[in-house]
């Protein structure tokens, strides 16, 4: 017997986008106020986590079909590349660099290297949390 | 080529002796093995002129420079007349067992390669100039000797008795090196000549008596004295010429030969004097009482050599009084050096001889029983020769070498009871009493051995086999040793020059400059002195006793195997196998629970320790900041969770208390000002709570039994301490802060070098950035951990594919 889930569906549709622009606000804002990739990445995967709620893991794949180990893995070595890329420039392993810039819609923006590792960060962990709760789900 | 080489040449002829034995089937690959010990004693004895003269040969090479460890060859009168025993008995040996071993029946690659390399480490260790290299071919020595009483590994006897000699033997190896360790440290070098130089220096260093000790235990478990002999009965398993060649003449030796290597350097202590002279002495009556108990003609040899070991060892011994007496006191105690060598070198002769005599009988009869053995006399007339030539030189009689050595040894311990140093004067009656009685049971043994094999009536329905005479190429080795024992007999000084005085200037260095000096004239009759007079004791009762040695051997049955030596090794086994088991089975459970009270358990004394030891507690409350009301209620609602916890009857109820703590820790974050934590806190909190959630679910139906913990005494006692250590450390850390944070470089340079402006976060991404690398490494392997687990379930899948 299947249950009338119209409500929890419906609230889910909405309320998705408004937590995964929050990840993605609260990982762009961690190099200045409270944030940053981990709890982002987790901010993430909760708004996920919640469609699967909603739905189930098939139709959850079925929209969203990625494979989340290579997300973990790609995070993992966008990190490693960030940390890595200053030895190409005579620097040691792991010195960030930044920059200012002014772009046109948003003026004096700053460029970090750190976002990058950053960036890794919050694509490792919403990958593992991810695969965490997928193959614990998809588990009999 | 210098010398030292040579000492490898039978490690290298090994490597080839397989070869040989699988291309040339047809001929005995012992023809092969003779060609390098005989090319050997030609070798050595090309240095004898020189070495009568005096003269000493040194070569080495290094090995390991800047240890200053080297291979070293130190050619003096002692180490070459060890090699010429090691490398003529060797070629007699070899010889003897071409006839003895089949060479279609027996593993004969097997038996030469642990020979040969036998023969080098031999050779090693009786040239070694270098305590290092020494030791390692004393440990080669014990390893090849553990492979050649195992070579027959199918028998349980064997494998016994490789295993006993392999661990006594070892232990004293180890002791040793721990003696020759402290003599490296007390003197600086390693060379046994430069350290022989300096020895009053180091006769005053404390560690002196120490390195005394342990290189006596190894010289005493490698020669078979008490209480470490009873190996070498029981080595007695493996093939005769192996027994004539390791367990009579050369490797039971190498003790007496490290003893008479280091005696200028321990004579000056009395502690080595008492010790070599008492538990020689000892050794010599005990073992030759106990050889009248045996049966088998190999064990009766075994304690035979035990004996005539102990008797070479007091007499070295003694020879270490010469360093305390000077003038004309001195010469009787140069006498024992001059009678432990002279002894030596025949008790190799007349062993090897009555060892391959008993190869031959054992070879020819089936058995080595003497009970089934008897009149052989006229059966085998050419081993009843070289048995009674054998055996009436160990009991010192006339005309055969053994009845000058013995004569000399009595004189030696006679001496004795003149010496009036070390309180001597008082105990000194008792050695030559005791060397008396060891003297009349070798008499007595060495009788039983000949006569009860060889005469009385033949039993050949109790034998194996009917018996003959060996064959010819089996009795030139004996026959050749045997002869050696008589013409001893009638050339000793001969002897004398070439060999032994050079090696007794080798034993007691101080008192002559050159072998000549040595004034020792032995001659068969040296009027009616007292010694003669206890010789004639000594045939006299030893005579009447082997007459009525039935009536009297039912002694030995008294003796019981529980309250022997041999008792106490194998309760020893057994106590470090099983017992050791047992105790590792006390506390190795096998329940976490055991093991966590272990490490809590430690945790808190080594802790609490060190805080008491050191004084370190202390307790401030300056610097703290004020409490307010919000970490009040906090602390209430936190400490009311976690008695929630301990005493909840439900685990649904202890989870949920457990996600209580988790938010109150994230709310403490917050009033703490925290932001960043208190955010992940919130997140992990609800996900691990989640978790925890999904394995209550699972937990099977049948234990899911909901019970409140049981509260153990132990326990609480185990938790309160841990609690108690950890607010103690706390306090005391808070109250000693020896350094100021290095946190106010980060709120300085964040913006500036960093250009960001949550401080947690610059740490995290730039600061220290190596540690979130890792830490979301871990999160990956964790992930990839999850998989594994889950997915992975080759149990399961077996148990499906036996259900189709």
């Amino acid at each position: 017997m299947r249950s009338n889930d119209v409500i929890i569906q419906t609230a889910t549709k909405a309320v998705v986008f408004i937590i995964l622009l929050f990840a993605i606000y609260i990982f762009f804002a961690g190099h200045y106020s409270p944030g940053g990739g981990f709890v982002g990445g987790l901010l993430a995967a909760g708004a996920l986590v919640l469609l699967m709620l909603a739905f189930d893991i098939e139709t959850v794949n079925r929209i969203i079909p990625v494979d989340y180990v290579q997300i973990a893995a790609a995070g993992l070595l966008i990190s490693l590349g960030t940390a890595a890329a200053s030895i190409l420039f005579g620097v040691p392993f792991f010195t960030h660099a930044h920059t200012y810039v002014y772009l046109p819609l948003l003026g004096k923006t700053s460029f970090h290297s750190a976002t990058l590792f950053d960036l890794g960060v919050f694509l490792v962990v919403v990958g593992v949390t991810m695969i965490i709760i997928q193959t614990i789900g998809e588990d009999e | 080529m210098t010398p030292v080489f040579f000492v490898f040449l039978p490690i290298v002829l090994a490597f080839f002796i397989p070869i040989l034995f699988k291309k040339l089937p047809q001929i005995h690959t012992g023809w092969f093995v003779l060609a390098a010990p005989l090319f050997l004693v030609a070798y050595y004895a090309a240095f004898l002129p020189g070495s009568a003269a005096g003269e000493t040969v040194t070569s080495s090479f290094s090995w390991i420079p800047s240890l200053d460890i080297a291979i070293s060859s130190y050619l003096d009168g002692l180490s070459l007349l060890f090699s010429l025993l090691i490398t003529g008995i060797g070629s007699l040996v070899v010889l003897y067992s071409i006839f003895y071993l089949d060479k279609n029946r027996e593993q004969l690659h097997n038996f030469y390669v642990y020979l040969l390399i036998f023969m080098s480490a031999m050779l090693g260790v009786v040239q070694s100039d270098h305590l290092i290299s020494l030791y390692l071919f004393w440990e080669l020595t014990s390893i090849s000797s553990f492979l050649l009483i195992g070579y027959w590994y199918t028998r349980d006897r064997s494998r016994f008795g490789a295993m006993k000699s392999m661990l006594i033997t070892v232990f004293g190896g180890l002791m040793m090196l721990g003696g020759f360790i402290l003599l490296y440290l007390m003197g600086g070098t390693y060379s046994i000549r430069e350290l022989i130089a300096q020895a009053p220096e180091i006769a005053n260093h404390d560690l002196f008596v120490w390195s005394l000790i342990l290189i006596l235990l190894g010289a005493f478990t490698k020669s078979a004295q008490l209480p470490f002999y009873i190996w070498l009965p029981d080595a007695m398993e493996a093939p005769t010429p192996v027994s004539a060649y390791l367990h009579s003449a050369t490797m039971v030796k190498a003790g007496l030969y490290v003893v008479a290597r280091f005696t200028p350097i321990f004579a000056v202590s009395p502690v080595w004097i008492w010790l070599v002279t008492g538990i020689g002495l000892l050794t010599m009556t005990w073992a030759s009482f106990f050889a009248l108990k045996q049966r088998d003609l190999k064990g009766i040899l075994a304690f035979s050599t035990v004996s005539q070991l102990g008797l070479i060892m007091s007499l070295l011994g003694v020879a270490s009084v010469a360093f305390h007496v000077d003038g004309a006191e001195s010469t009787v105690f140069k006498y024992a050096a001059f009678a432990a060598i002279f002894h030596l070198i025949n008790h190799a002769m007349f062993k090897g001889s009555l060892f391959m005599v008993t190869g031959i009988i054992d070879h020819e009869t089936g058995t080595r029983d003497i009970r089934k053995l008897g009149g052989l006399m006229g059966i085998m007339p050419v081993s009843f020769t070289l048995a009674v030539i054998g055996s009436l030189s160990m009991a010192g009689l006339p005309p055969f070498s053994g009845f000058l050595s013995k004569e000399m040894f009595l004189r030696a311990m006679l001496s004795l009871t003149e010496f009036d140093l070390f309180s001597f004067e008082t105990w000194g009656i008792l050695f030559p009493v005791i060397a008396w009685i060891g003297s009349v049971f070798t008499f007595i043994y060495s009788f039983y051995f000949v006569f009860h094999t060889f005469a009385g009536e033949h039993k050949p329905e109790l034998l194996p086999k009917s018996a003959h005479e060996a064959p010819f190429g089996m009795l030139i080795s004996p026959a050749v040793m045997a002869a050696l024992v008589v013409i001893l007999f009638f050339i000793p000084n001969l002897l004398a020059v070439w060999f032994i005085k050079p090696a007794v200037l080798a034993i007691q260095p101080f008192l002559y400059n050159a072998p000549g000096e040595i004034d020792v004239h032995v001659s068969a009759w040296h009027g009616l002195q007292p010694e003669f007079f206890m010789t004639l004791g000594i045939y006299a009762v030893g005579g009447l006793m082997y007459w009525t040695l039935r009536k009297w051997q039912r002694i030995y049955d008294v003796f019981s195997h529980t309250y022997s030596l041999n008792g106490l090794y194998d309760s020893l086994i057994y106590l470090s196998d099983a017992g050791m088991n047992r105790l590792s089975g006390l506390y190795m459970t096998g329940f976490i629970r055991n093991y966590l009270v272990y490490m809590f358990g430690f945790l808190i004394l080594i802790t609490l320790g060190t805080l008491g030891v050191s004084d370190a507690f202390e307790f401030d409350l300056t610097g703290t900041a004020p409490i307010r009301a919000y970490e009040v209620i906090l602390g209430i609602v936190l400490v009311a969770a976690t008695v929630t916890i301990l005493m909840a009857k439900s685990r649904l109820t202890a989870i949920i208390s457990l996600g209580a703590v988790g938010y109150t820790v994230a709310l403490f974050f917050v009033i703490f000002r925290a932001p960043d934590l208190a955010l992940t806190q919130l997140v992990i909190e609800t996900i691990s709570v989640a978790l925890f959630l999904l394995a209550f679910y699972h937990l099977p139906q049948l234990s899911r039994h909901e019970e409140r913990m049981k509260f153990r005494f132990g326990n609480a006692l185990v938790a309160l301490g841990v609690g108690v250590t950890m607010s103690l450390v706390a306090f005391s850390a808070q109250a000693q802060k020896a350094l100021p944070s290095i946190s106010e470089y980060y709120k300085e340079t964040v913006y500036t070098e960093a250009a960001g402006g949550n401080i947690v976060n610059v740490i995290l991404v730039d600061y220290r950035g190596f540690d979130t690398l890792f830490e979301i490494t871990v999160l990956g392997i964790a992930a990839v951990a999850i998989i594994g687990m889950i997915r992975l379930r080759l149990t399961r899948k077996e148990d499906v594919n036996e259900k189709q």
